[in-house]
């Protein structure tokens, strides 16, 4: 099937670029890591139980993750918008192959690179004192992957109507950071004013954020830890529902504006 | 759509907000032929181009590729056609291989087609050597050449060239255009072309002229400098204005004014030069006679000079690039 066969070229390419850059690899981690290293460590002695049985640097150690997978994904649209500025998406859109299956590769190639990073962290949390069984992992992978493919297509959705570098950098801060700083990755979200309870409630990356906690902990949501809607505790089924819901709205957004491109 | 035909373009026309950039373009390119699109800059030639490579979606009309409507079947169109445009469209981050590789495989070349053929084209256009290399440890010729070749990679109908030697040497002009008329010998691959320098026009078998969103002429070169008619003599005089007016009211003589000199044709030029010597009050500062040139055909039809616009395009080029290298740092 030739679509795809189109898809995996693009989300092969990516990926490449992502490997011969190793750089950006690393500095990319550095800004995660500096958080765990100075929230986890630096404020663990002053703040404590956050809820029943987990200390700040438990807390924080999943939110870092997620913030990881987050970031990443989001900003696998940058590339998108370096291709437009530097004229490789015009070979894209010349192509024979379907804007469809354009859309699909990138969100794939930005989620599956978000994954690598998230894993690395991940792997970082002996030294943390943070430890997590090994057998949650089949199910926290394809957690983080489906927040990722989310967040990648929202991504590669605004940077398709994006034209210009800066008006993107613009965009991007103005979007990323009150998601990533409004969905329980640094407190916990129950007691929170009115306004900020709302906010965080609406943001789709709190629905990602609590799955992946809550599996990294090992723990039930509850009233103490988890996000309560109109009274209901959002199961963690029910908040990947809400993931996936949002991540559909955004990679159909994607496709057509692919399909639509000038 | 007819057999000779492989372009075919009917009442094409794009506007933009205010601005008709493409106005009632009509015209067919007959397979094997190279094909020339010239005009002054927004003269809607990339415009033209852009449709016809399903880049761009027309306000009206429609336009047929190797029998394949632009907006209904743009898949084949774009399987039908080869792109080489003057700002470059490689990844600079991959080698050449990986790039020719991303290309095969969009394109949907077969696997081991792909490998003969990648071999074949960078052979071709002598990268072989260097095909592991990064592309951006490339020159600017070497990149140019790289995208030719990775055009004409999948075996395109169609080859579109929009100022293709922009900015190269004349040596690698001169191997580029080889390259693709051999192509042409040997596959008869339409060339489809726009350009700013008078020697790649004479390329061409037949050359359409478009000024302000519309085609003013379509013939083949020699056809349009026979438009021009006679020998074509230029004046500089100490007042240029002056020197028309005279040349108007005396000989009933319209001379075009490209700033530095005026230009004319007539016909026995080499006997009409002494009686101008002679008569013209506008005092004389130097005279030229020679046979026209498609400059000439291109000054007649738009007033503008091909080379000027070739200057201007690189300037153009040369902005783009700095402003390029300065936002990478």
């Amino acid at each position: 099937m030739s679509n795809l066969r189109g898809i995996y070229t693009i989300w092969y390419r990516d990926l490449l670029r992502f490997w011969r850059d190793r750089m950006r690899m690393v500095t990319s981690l550095a800004f995660p890591l500096l958080f765990l290293i100075v929230f986890g460590s630096g404020l663990s002695g002053s703040m404590g139980m956050l809820a029943p049985g987990i200390d700040f640097p438990k807390f924080m150690f999943p939110g870092i993750i997620g913030m990881t997978v987050l970031m990443t994904s989001f900003m696998s649209g940058v590339s998108v918008v370096w291709d437009r500025e530097f004229g490789f998406l015009r070979e894209v859109l010349v192509a024979p192959i379907s804007r469809v299956a354009v859309a699909a590769g990138k969100t794939l190639g930005g989620a599956t690179i978000a994954l690598i990073q998230g894993i690395i962290i991940l792997l970082f949390a002996p030294l943390f004192g943070v430890s997590f069984p090994p057998e949650i992992l089949p199910r926290l992978i394809p957690v983080m992957f489906l927040v990722a493919c989310a967040l990648s297509a929202m991504g590669i959705f605004l940077a398709s109507r994006i034209k210009s570098m800066e008006a993107h950098q613009a965009v991007m801060q103005l979007l990323i950071f009150p998601m990533i700083f409004l969905s329980g990755i640094f407190f916990p979200i129950n007691n929170l004013p009115l306004w900020m309870s709302v906010l965080v409630k609406i943001n789709p990356a709190t629905y990602g954020i609590d799955p992946i906690r809550h599996l990294v902990l090992g723990a039930e949501p509850s009233a103490s830890l988890g996000i309560s809607v109109f009274g209901h505790i959002m199961s963690v089924g029910e908040d990947l529902m809400i993931v996936a819901a949002f991540g559909a709205v955004m990679v159909i957004l994607a496709m057509w504006s692919f399909s639509t491109q000038e | 759509m007819s057999d000779r035909h492989i372009i075919e373009v009917e009442h094409l026309v794009k506007n933009y907000r205010d601005l008709v950039a493409v106005n009632d373009a009509s015209f067919s390119v007959e397979r094997g032929e190279v094909f020339g699109l010239l005009g002054p800059n927004g003269a809607g030639k990339t415009t033209v181009i852009s449709i016809l490579c399903t880049l761009s979606k027309p306000t009206s009309g429609r336009a047929l590729v190797n029998g394949f409507d632009i907006t209904r079947q743009q898949a084949q169109v774009r399987q039908s056609i080869g792109l080489v445009f003057q700002d470059p469209s490689l990844d600079d981050r991959l080698s050449a291989m990986e790039n020719l590789e991303f290309h095969g495989r969009v394109y949907n070349v077969p696997a081991p087609l792909r490998k003969e053929r990648i071999e074949q084209v960078l052979t071709m256009v002598e990268l072989w050597e260097r095909r592991h290399n990064i592309v951006k440890t490339f020159s600017g010729g070497m990149k140019r050449r790289l995208e030719l070749a990775r055009g004409l990679l999948h075996r395109p109908r169609v080859l579109f060239l929009d100022e293709p030697t922009l900015g190269l040497d004349p040596q690698t002009r001169h191997r580029l255009w080889d390259f693709i008329l051999g192509l042409r010998q040997t596959e008869g691959t339409t060339v489809f072309l726009t350009t700013h320098y008078m020697d790649e026009a004479e390329y061409a078998n037949r050359i359409a002229v478009m000024d302000y969103g519309k085609l003013i002429a379509l013939d083949s070169p020699q056809g349009l400098k026979a438009m021009v008619g006679g020998d074509m003599i230029s004046l500089s005089t100490a007042d240029n204005t002056r020197a028309q007016a005279e040349l108007k009211e005396r000989y009933r003589i319209s001379a075009a004014d490209d700033g530095e000199q005026i230009t004319f044709e007539i016909a026995g030029g080499e006997r009409f030069i002494p009686v101008l010597v002679k008569e013209l009050k506008t005092e004389i500062l130097s005279v030229s006679l020679r046979r026209p040139t498609l400059d000439d055909v291109f000054l007649k039809l738009t007033g503008h000079r091909l080379r000027d616009e070739a200057v201007k395009n690189g300037l153009k080029e040369m902005a783009r690039r700095h402003g390029r290298y300065m936002r990478r740092r």
